[in-house]
């Protein structure tokens, strides 16, 4: 249980448990280095990782930068704005351009499903998936289950209820897979026009109450409105849903038990989530970001393993 | 593979009590001093120490911890580097410390090269001495000597020096493996 058993990090439903095993095993140790006074061990310092951006992203982008930063690799950033694919260059040649200049590893975030996929089968250098479309965002995933281990000890046996917009929610397909390969249950919950058609296929429970869901759960992950994806009015209008599926006080109030509230980000305050919930002692939003960085370490320390090795 | 024993339960006990009385030669009551083992063998000789000097003088009370360093190695993606890391424990500032680090084996001295890089990434210590059980002589990669030494051990690079702790695999001894050609 030293290696993980992929190349690329593709999505979650490739991963194997003892590979999450092993990403949250290393995160553990990098969260201690990340915690220290000199945050940064020099492991990745001969290896050159482009991070290439087609959709906009702060969190994720960040902290993957941060992750590298931290593990002495060298870092090149690209933005789709501000480059030659406007002009017309395909995903490849962009790509093979990049690796040209001699780069060991690709994150990448795309809007198309299936990018990393097709970008990992065509070019030399392994593939970490930022988030492809509404397919996967792997890391997200991972670092949403290591902050469940962290906040009640273990992940298995666990109930979690994902809230909101999952047909267009790819944070919300690699939460599914990976809760449930730890052995977690999960139920996803929403106006029933944005939950997909035979999403309970997956062995998921599906409610379109809040107020059930939420007493069923031991974690509520709430999810935004993606209202750059929404091609059609798929509920009347924001105000009502979040009179329907918004998390408040009072709602948690009336609530049997406490439960752990997690939030991907960037919240919308006062629709999914209210402003006091957000900040309060059960959401453990702040926690997601910081496991974020070294749950990404672990992820590129990983992988960059597997790249041959200097003559 | 032949091995046989060169030092015995009775000789590991007998160098652990040697060692202490030259820590406490150098560092008197342990004030200004941190013991500090290599993750993950180092540990079992660092507990072994503690306890001697608290038999030998009851009122001290060094200082420990422990340093992993797997992510600072200069083999990885080389080989047989091992990939999960240890914990790294140092609850104590090591700022204008003295501090000692405790292996059980130094060969090439790139573990300790490593160890150094890693434990200057928490301050600035005064001082740093290493303390080895084993020195296998001849073979060193780096310019690097231990102030404490349990014993010299001159050994053929087909060979391997391997510690036992009881703790871990039973009995204390140190034993020499020969890995027969063919």
């Amino acid at each position: 249980m030293s290696e993980l058993s992929v190349e690329h990090l593709i999505g979650i439903k490739s991963l194997t448990e003892s590979d999450i095993q092993l990403i949250f095993a290393m995160a553990d140790n990098f969260k201690q280095v990340i915690n220290r006074p000199i945050k940064k061990v020099p492991t990745l310092r001969d290896i050159t990782i482009a991070n290439l951006f087609f959709e906009n992203s702060t969190r994720t982008k960040l902290s993957f930068e941060l992750a590298e930063k931290r593990l002495s690799a060298d870092v090149i950033n690209f933005s789709a704005g501000s480059s030659s694919v406007s002009k017309g260059e395909t995903l490849v040649d962009t790509v093979n351009n990049i690796l040209a200049m001699k780069v060991d590893m690709v994150v990448m975030r795309h809007p198309n499903p299936g990018a990393s996929v097709f970008l990992s089968q065509r070019v030399n250098s392994r593939i970490i998936n930022a988030g492809d479309g509404a397919h996967e965002h792997p890391t997200q995933a991972l670092l949403d289950s290591y902050s469940i281990r962290e906040k009640l000890g273990d992940v298995a046996g666990k109930k979690v209820v994902i809230v909101g917009d999952i047909l267009h929610s790819r944070v919300a397909m690699s939460n599914i897979f990976c809760l449930q390969k730890m052995g977690a249950e999960v139920m996803v919950c929403g106006p029933k026009t944005l939950l997909p058609k035979y999403i309970d296929k997956m062995g998921v429970k599906v409610e379109t109450d809040l107020k059930k869901a939420l007493n069923w759960c031991d974690v509520a992950n709430m999810l935004r409105i993606q209202m750059e994806r929404l091609d059609i009015s798929y509920f009347p209008s924001l105000r009502e849903y979040t009179m329907q599926f918004g998390l408040t006080a009072q709602i948690l109030k009336e609530l049997k038990k406490p439960i752990t509230i997690m939030h991907p980000g960037p919240i919308n305050r006062g629709v999914e989530i209210s402003s006091a919930i957000a900040d309060s002692e059960q959401a453990i939003i702040l926690d997601q970001v910081e496991n974020g960085v070294a749950v990404r370490m672990a992820i590129l320390y990983l992988l960059a393993q597997k790249i041959d090795r200097p003559q | 593979m032949q091995s046989r024993t060169i030092i015995d339960n009775k000789g590991v006990n007998l160098t652990i009590t040697r060692l202490c009385y030259q820590l406490i030669e150098n560092h008197q009551d342990f004030s200004n001093t941190i013991l500090i083992a290599l993750q993950p063998r180092g540990t079992f000789l660092l507990d072994r120490i503690i306890a001697k000097l608290k038999e030998i003088k009851p009122d001290i009370n060094p200082k420990t911890g422990s340093i992993d360093i797997t992510f600072y190695r200069d083999d990885f993606r080389r080989g047989n580097s091992p990939i999960v890391a240890s914990r790294t424990n140092m609850e104590h500032s090591i700022e204008g410390r003295r501090i000692v680090l405790v292996d059980d084996v130094l060969y090439t001295g790139r573990s300790v090269r490593s160890a150094m890089d890693a434990l200057l990434d928490f301050g600035r210590p005064i001082q740093v001495e290493l303390l080895v059980f084993i020195d296998r002589r001849f073979k060193r990669h780096l310019p690097i000597q231990p102030e404490y030494v349990g014993s010299r051990v001159d050994s053929l690079n087909s060979e391997r020096v391997i510690m036992s702790w009881d703790e871990k695999e039973g009995k204390d001894e140190v034993q020499l493996y020969t890995i027969e050609e063919k």
